[in-house]
């Protein structure tokens, strides 16, 4: 599974990549997480509030930070 | 007709069941809010007379003297602001699920100039927004074919007009004040914005921001029941209450000082009415500073009880807010350099237009 995490890395960015650390970590799914920070990238996925969390191609979450159990059912989904 | 019945007669079942769940929950928040919004009130209305009483009979300072002038007026204060602010951020959280920036995109996309100003800059009030957003939200904006004028509107009165500063003119120097920033703002942000679209600076924006194609509906479809919003609504309290409580409380506890201590007119040849050059001087001071408005209303505060003028002080506040060098070097991703000192430029100019403007009227 690869998880990225777009956002020019601010506070709730960071945040963000730490609740999807931590998801992965609790669900032992084996995932990839990369943060995306270049704003060309970012927009190529159509996304313009950050953060946002795209799972396998598909943005799952835009604008805030998603919780763990969010996280955790598209994860096991 | 039977198995038409029957089709429908299920089909509602599983809806008020679905729909039960939720309420369920929904049941439950509005519950625990009923007595809080009461507790809320009540205690409220009881926070003059504590502060006298903690003040001047528990630690027994003596009345008129100037630390129980100040202690007073930081019991008071304190917990008056923070109350306020935690009420206003939990309505402004729940009002935001309806404003996302997609939904404000679509909202702007193809409105023509002047009209696409006035709902930009009213929109920037409660669309959420944090200026780490401020490129992507200029290139979804742009790219969508929100014209540029429309789009700085919003990205002007997205930071300047928020909950958070209206909280605290209102608790901190009356609904008058507060009125007055509000609207201000929204003007500095119609006028700034409609301006800056009349410029044709297009050209000034980077190339490869024109060139990218967005695609909106990949985006996960905006479903949220009442409940998720109350959630959202708390989220924001613990989010934006938890960070700038400490602000506030510094920036009381200053206020105060400065309210005991400070001799009356003191700021008053600096930045009074008679020093002209004092509205250029706050504009060019304040343009490179970031602060957030949890920290420079009380100092405002203070500069205004010891007879600064009102246009100066809103005119220095709104440049400090509204203005960044942090934003501008962000924004300079997006923008060639020669728009961001123009878009600078009318913004300061609009907001000199505002000091001087209040501080002839008043």
């Amino acid at each position: 599974m690869e998880i990225k995490v777009l956002g020019p890395g601010c506070a709730k960015c960071k945040e963000a990549e730490k609740v999807v650390r931590e998801a992965i970590k609790e669900s032992g799914v084996a995932a990839t997480v990369e943060k995306v920070s270049d704003f060309q990238q970012i927009a190529s996925y159509g996304v313009f509030s950050t953060p946002a969390v795209v799972i396998d191609g598909e943005v799952k979450v835009v604008g805030k930070v998603p919780s763990k159990s969010e996280l955790l059912s598209w994860i096991k989904a | 007709m039977e198995p038409f019945g029957c089709k429908t007669c299920c089909a509602k079942e599983a809806v008020a069941e679905g729909s039960e769940m939720g309420n369920g929950k929904l049941v439950r928040y509005l519950l625990i809010l009923a007595p809080v919004l009461i507790a809320w009130w009540l205690v409220y209305g009881m926070l003059p007379g504590f502060s006298r009483l903690l003040t001047y009979n528990i630690f027994g300072i003596a009345q008129g003297s100037h630390l129980g002038d100040s202690l007073e007026f930081f019991f008071y204060d304190t917990p008056k602001v923070l109350m306020l602010l935690t009420l206003v951020v939990f309505g402004v959280g729940i009002i935001r699920t309806f404003f996302t920036p997609e939904r404000t995109r679509r909202i702007l996309a193809g409105k023509r100039e002047s009209a696409g100003n006035v709902m930009a800059a009213l929109l920037g009030i409660v669309t959420p927004f944090c200026s780490c957003s401020a490129v992507p939200l200029f290139i979804g904006f742009v790219t969508a074919g929100v014209p540029m004028g429309v789009t700085f509107s919003f990205l002007i009165s997205a930071p300047m007009v928020n909950e958070i500063a209206l909280v605290l003119l209102y608790g901190l120097l009356g609904w008058k004040v507060a009125a007055l920033y509000l609207g201000t703002g929204l003007f500095v942000a119609m006028l700034a914005g409609w301006v800056l679209g009349k410029l044709n600076l297009e050209p000034y924006v980077e190339d490869w921001v024109t060139k990218i194609r967005t695609d909106p509906s990949a985006l996960p479809p905006d479903k949220q029941t009442w409940s998720d919003r109350i959630e959202a609504g708390a989220y924001s309290v613990k989010d934006i209450v938890g960070k700038v409580w400490i602000y506030v409380v510094i920036g009381i506890a200053v206020g105060a000082g400065i309210h005991g201590y400070v001799p009356e007119g003191f700021m008053t040849s600096i930045m009074g009415k008679g020093a002209w050059w004092s509205v250029p001087a706050a504009v060019v001071i304040g343009i490179p500073m970031y602060s957030n408005a949890a920290g420079i209303v009380p100092v405002v505060e203070a500069l205004l009880g010891k007879g600064a003028a009102l246009g100066t002080v809103l005119a220095f506040m709104m440049a400090v807010i509204a203005l960044s060098l942090p934003e501008m070097i962000i924004l300079r991703k997006v923008l060639k350099p020669r728009l961001i000192l123009v878009f600078a430029g009318v913004v300061g100019l609009g907001i000199l237009l505002v000091g001087y403007l209040f501080n002839a009227l008043f």
